[in-house]
């Protein structure tokens, strides 16, 4: 309606100007109007577009993590090996090292060639152990120490590929990248491709990314979410448990009984500023306060709980407040009219009415939390963690990790392999978020009710 | 008893008095509840309440304080001479409180019972191996002297724990009892437990300006041993960043605020323009259909964790524009640079900037842009010339918000800007940023009392000193602006 030829009034007769032709200066106004409307659907393109990229990028780079390169071998538990003295006693058996039960998996790898007839020229027994990761002997070490009266016997195991191997079959690792590779050769791929031809060595579904602890920097294949995901757990755990109380019980005060006063106004600027202070000085704050000063373990659940606590308090009190004033006035007249006192008003009317709200709140926050790297990195949770945390309470001040960080220590290793881990990591991480806010629309569709 | 324990029994002291408080008060009245002041739960409530609060904030302070006192008793008993060269006695309480973990794990596994481990001397018995055999490895041998005061560390630590739980159950059942004992028909119950619980209230508000105050104190203590021991007219105005482990470090602190405001430079140069033509598209002239799809889309942008995006900085951007751009132009050769870092900090801002104008526009008066159409305007000049001056101080303020973002973000510019302090212009060079330097030298094994550790406090409380002024001055021009048309 507005591109209408705003200059009518002089469109008349002496000029030359007609109502009936676009004049010169309509022309560029209108031009200018559409080149506006375009540079504002461009910027809304380019932000839907950089959602797209982002999304694109990781999942192209880690969806292959989900999947993972085995080797079926069945390995021969020689006694004479793993239990010299024949009693399969605890002690002796804990002597047991990675380093004797290499042999093992060599002879195994042996019988395999020499079994199917895939041996390659230029590819010796110890270029084909070298496609098993070097996990391998641990995890057969673990299963000796698990199992002692299998010793003796053969027992076949899935044994991760190596790191250069699994990247193989999933695009990493090629030919050309191989012979330049110190650490692979065509030749040894050539002989991956045909034990996968004889079905010995297949990709399938890698659930052992879920629940296996971190691994080292040369054993990529082996690394898993195990720690990150209990770690984070644990965390959202104890936010949540200190964060809604404290957070629901600072905005009843604030909303409902708080004077207007100086004291009052402190509070409010305060919670506003600590909305807005940059997290990684909350990490400092940790840090000093819960690390150094308290003597809180480093790197454990119950420091980045804290920290996130503190982070997610001012998320939780902004939402709890808006909820509270979305109960109108006349409930709690009502209440107070029936002769309840303000805080059987509070607790018995208004704060069911506002719960849906301070859950959605509540949520958010969580999710918020979820998602923080900045500060646990400053709280030692960088730390390389292989163990699992005890269960809780206990567990809270062993170390462990958690999903964020753990993405950013893939960051810094140096095998590609763990490029694809950590977007890998960052899926599981935006899945976890999905939820979280799906389940916070749903509550807030289902329950939130208009007055 | 651990402290779980030990809460969990206070908190089954407080059932136990709820229910016989409640009993009480309606047995008193001779079970009629007119005589009663409150109602019986009341009376139950109150017992409760005076039997678990006061004995776990005991709990909690006992919990804080008991550490810090050993501490400070067993570290005058380390003698100098057993400080190894270099080292500070910090370093061997570290040993201290490891050995006497070792110990009660030793003891817990029953390998040895308590009248060895007293008996237990240093200069007789291989200690290392002993722990080494529960799991506690030490870097050296232990010292007698050492070894004594990790012994002691234990002694002391569990008198203390054993005060600990004795004081706490007997401050519960004590005032409980008297909670209890106090219970009259009269009393009245109903005020007495709702004081309780706004003190509670009250309490729980205090958790923000506690935040607020150890943020602040931290950091300026800190800060404070900083500069004692490097002089801050060197740290804010030297051009040099040259942290070093052996001492003898150059912190100036001009590179990296070069590189931290190049960076948001870059970020907003790019979140702004497009944030605000997003906000103006979907606001005036955008269907229906399109915004319920774009602006659910955009706020996802804004719900990713800076992780994601710094991932995406470092697999993606980075290589992307080392490979098109800044090789072919001749302008660098690193992934990680100002322009990766920027650009992708911006894509981070853009949903920032454009829901906080979005709520700008949409505030400015409707009858404004109908005059502004009354009189011919185009709706583009309608929005460039009455509605954008109109918001324009909320504008700037969702800008100041931004900056501020831009300056204490950390996880895109660890991945994405670079280590490497410089001052330059060439925004494909890799730059670092406040941020980045404090995550570099607060992580990592480096002792806790030297100024490569210490700066990092500096910095920090001078990025929380200028993300603060850039808020308050942000809060302070919307808050203005919200006045006029309110």
């Amino acid at each position: 309606m507005t591109d209408f030829p705003a200059d009518q009034s002089a469109a008349s007769g002496a000029s030359g100007r007609s109502l009936l032709k676009v004049g010169e200066r309509t022309r560029k106004r209108n031009a200018a109007e559409k080149r506006f409307r375009m540079m504002g659907l461009a910027a809304v393109i380019f932000g839907i577009l950089a959602l797209f990229g982002l999304m694109a990028s990781i999942l192209s780079n880690g969806l292959s993590s989900f999947t993972q390169t085995y080797i079926a071998l069945d390995v021969y538990l020689d006694p004479e090996v793993l239990d010299k003295g024949g009693n399969r006693a605890p002690e002796d058996l804990g002597r047991i090292t990675t380093f004797t039960i290499q042999p093992l998996i060599k002879a195994a790898v042996q019988d395999l060639i020499d079994e199917t007839g895939v041996s390659a020229e230029g590819v010796n027994a110890n270029d084909a152990f070298e496609l098993i990761s070097k996990e391998a002997p641990a995890e057969l070490r673990r299963f000796v120490l698990n199992n002692p009266d299998q010793i003796g016997e053969t027992v076949s195991f899935d044994l991760l590929a190596s790191g250069r191997i699994d990247g193989y079959y999933k695009g990493r690792v090629t030919m050309e990248s191989a012979a330049l590779d110190r650490n692979i050769s065509p030749e040894q791929l050539d002989l991956a491709d045909r034990l996968k031809t004889e079905g010995v060595l297949e990709t399938r579904f890698n659930w052992s990314f879920f629940t296996a602890p971190d691994a080292s920097d040369t054993r990529p294949e082996a690394a898993g979410l195990g720690v990150a995901i209990l770690g984070s757990a644990y965390m959202m755990l104890i936010v949540l448990v200190l964060a809604l109380p404290i957070g629901v019980a600072a905005s009843i005060y604030l909303e409902e009984f708080a004077p207007q006063n100086r004291f009052t106004d402190l509070i409010e600027v305060n919670i506003a500023n600590l909305a807005a202070v940059p997290s990684i000085v909350f990490g400092i704050l940790g840090l000093a306060i819960f690390i150094n000063f308290a003597g809180l373990p480093q790197s454990a659940p119950i420091v980045g709980a804290l920290v996130l606590t503190l982070m997610t308090l001012p998320t939780v009190i902004i939402a709890t407040r808006a909820a509270l004033k979305a109960v109108p006035p006349s409930i709690r007249d009502a209440a107070l009219g029936v002769g309840a006192s303000k805080m059987q008003a509070i607790f018995h009317h208004v704060l069911p009415l506002a719960a849906p709200g301070i859950l959605t709140g509540a949520i958010i926050g969580l999710a918020q939390a979820l998602g923080e790297t900045a500060p646990l990195l400053l709280i030692g949770m960088v730390a390389f963690v292989r163990e699992y945390p005890a269960a809780p309470p206990e567990g809270f001040f062993d170390p462990a990790s958690a999903l964020p960080v753990q993405v950013y220590n893939w960051t810094q290793r140096g095998d590609p392999a763990f490029v694809e881990r950590a977007s890998g990591a960052i899926i599981v991480l935006l899945v976890f978020l999905l939820i979280m806010n799906a389940v916070a629309i749903l509550l807030r569709r289902r329950f939130e009710r208009r007055w | 008893m651990t402290p779980g324990t030990l809460i969990l029994i206070v908190l089954a002291l407080a059932a136990i008095g709820y229910f016989t408080g409640k009993r009480r008060a309606i047995q008193t009245a001779k079970r009629d509840g007119r005589k009663l002041h409150s109602l019986p739960s009341y009376y139950g409530e109150s017992v409760a309440l005076f039997t678990a609060v006061p004995a776990l904030l005991l709990l909690g302070a006992w919990l804080f304080v008991q550490p810090v006192m050993i501490e400070n008793s067993i570290i005058g008993q380390i003698p100098e001479s057993s400080v190894p060269e270099g080292g500070a006695k910090s370093l061997v309480m570290v040993d201290v409180r490891r050995i006497a973990e070792g110990l009660n794990l030793i003891i817990a596994e029953g390998r040895l019972n308590e009248e060895d481990i007293s008996d237990m001397r240093a200069d007789f018995i291989d200690v290392r191996s002993r722990l080494a055999e529960v799991g506690v490895a030490l870097g050296s041998n232990v010292e007698p002297v050492v070894f004594q005061a990790a012994k002691e560390y234990r002694d002391l630590d569990l008198a203390g724990n054993l005060a600990r739980d004795i004081v706490v159950l007997l401050t519960a059942l004590l005032i409980g009892i008297w909670a209890f004992w106090r219970i009259r028909p009269t009393m009245r119950a109903r005020n007495i437990s709702e004081t309780f619980v706004k003190a509670l209230l009250i309490g729980a508000s205090l958790v923000a300006i506690l935040t607020t105050v150890g943020i602040v104190g931290s950091l300026l203590f800190e800060s404070l041993q900083f500069f004692r021991l490097y002089p801050a007219s060197e740290f804010y105005f030297s051009t040099e960043w040259n942290p070093q482990f052996r001492g003898g470090s150059d912190f100036g602190f001009l590179p990296l605020l070069w590189g931290t405001l190049y960076v948001s430079f870059v970020a907003l140069l790019v979140a702004v323009p497009i944030g605000l033509m997003i906000a103006i598209y979907l606001a005036e002239y955008a269907g229906s259909r399109l915004r319920s799809f774009a602006k659910p889309a955009i706020e996802i942008l804004a719900g990713i964790p800076t992780i994601v995006y710094g991932l995406f900085a470092l697999i993606t951007v980075g290589p992307f524009l080392r490979d098109w751009i800044a090789q072919p132009l001749g302008l660098g050769n690193s992934s990680s640079s100002v322009m990766t870092a920027g650009l992708v900090m911006g894509i981070m801002l853009i949903p920032f900037i454009s829901s906080l104008s979005d709520d700008i526009i949409n505030s400015v008066p409707q009858a404004m842009r109908d005059g502004s159409y009354g009189l011919g305007a185009t709706q583009s000049e309608t929005v460039r010339q009455v509605i954008l001056p109109a918001a324009l101080p909320g504008i700037v303020g969702a800008f100041l918000l931004a900056a501020s973002r831009a300056i204490g973000e950390t996880m895109i510019v660890v991945l994405g800007a670079g280590a490497a302090a410089r001052l330059d212009l060439n925004p494909f060079e890799a730059m670092t940023t406040v941020t980045v330097k404090i995550v570099s030298q607060l992580t990592g094994d480096t002792e806790f009392a030297s100024p490569e550790t210490l700066v990092a406090f500096a910095l920090g409380l001078t990025l929380f000193v200028f993300t603060l002024s850039l808020n308050v001055l942000a809060l302070y021009i919307v808050r203005k602006y919200r006045e006029q048309y309110e």
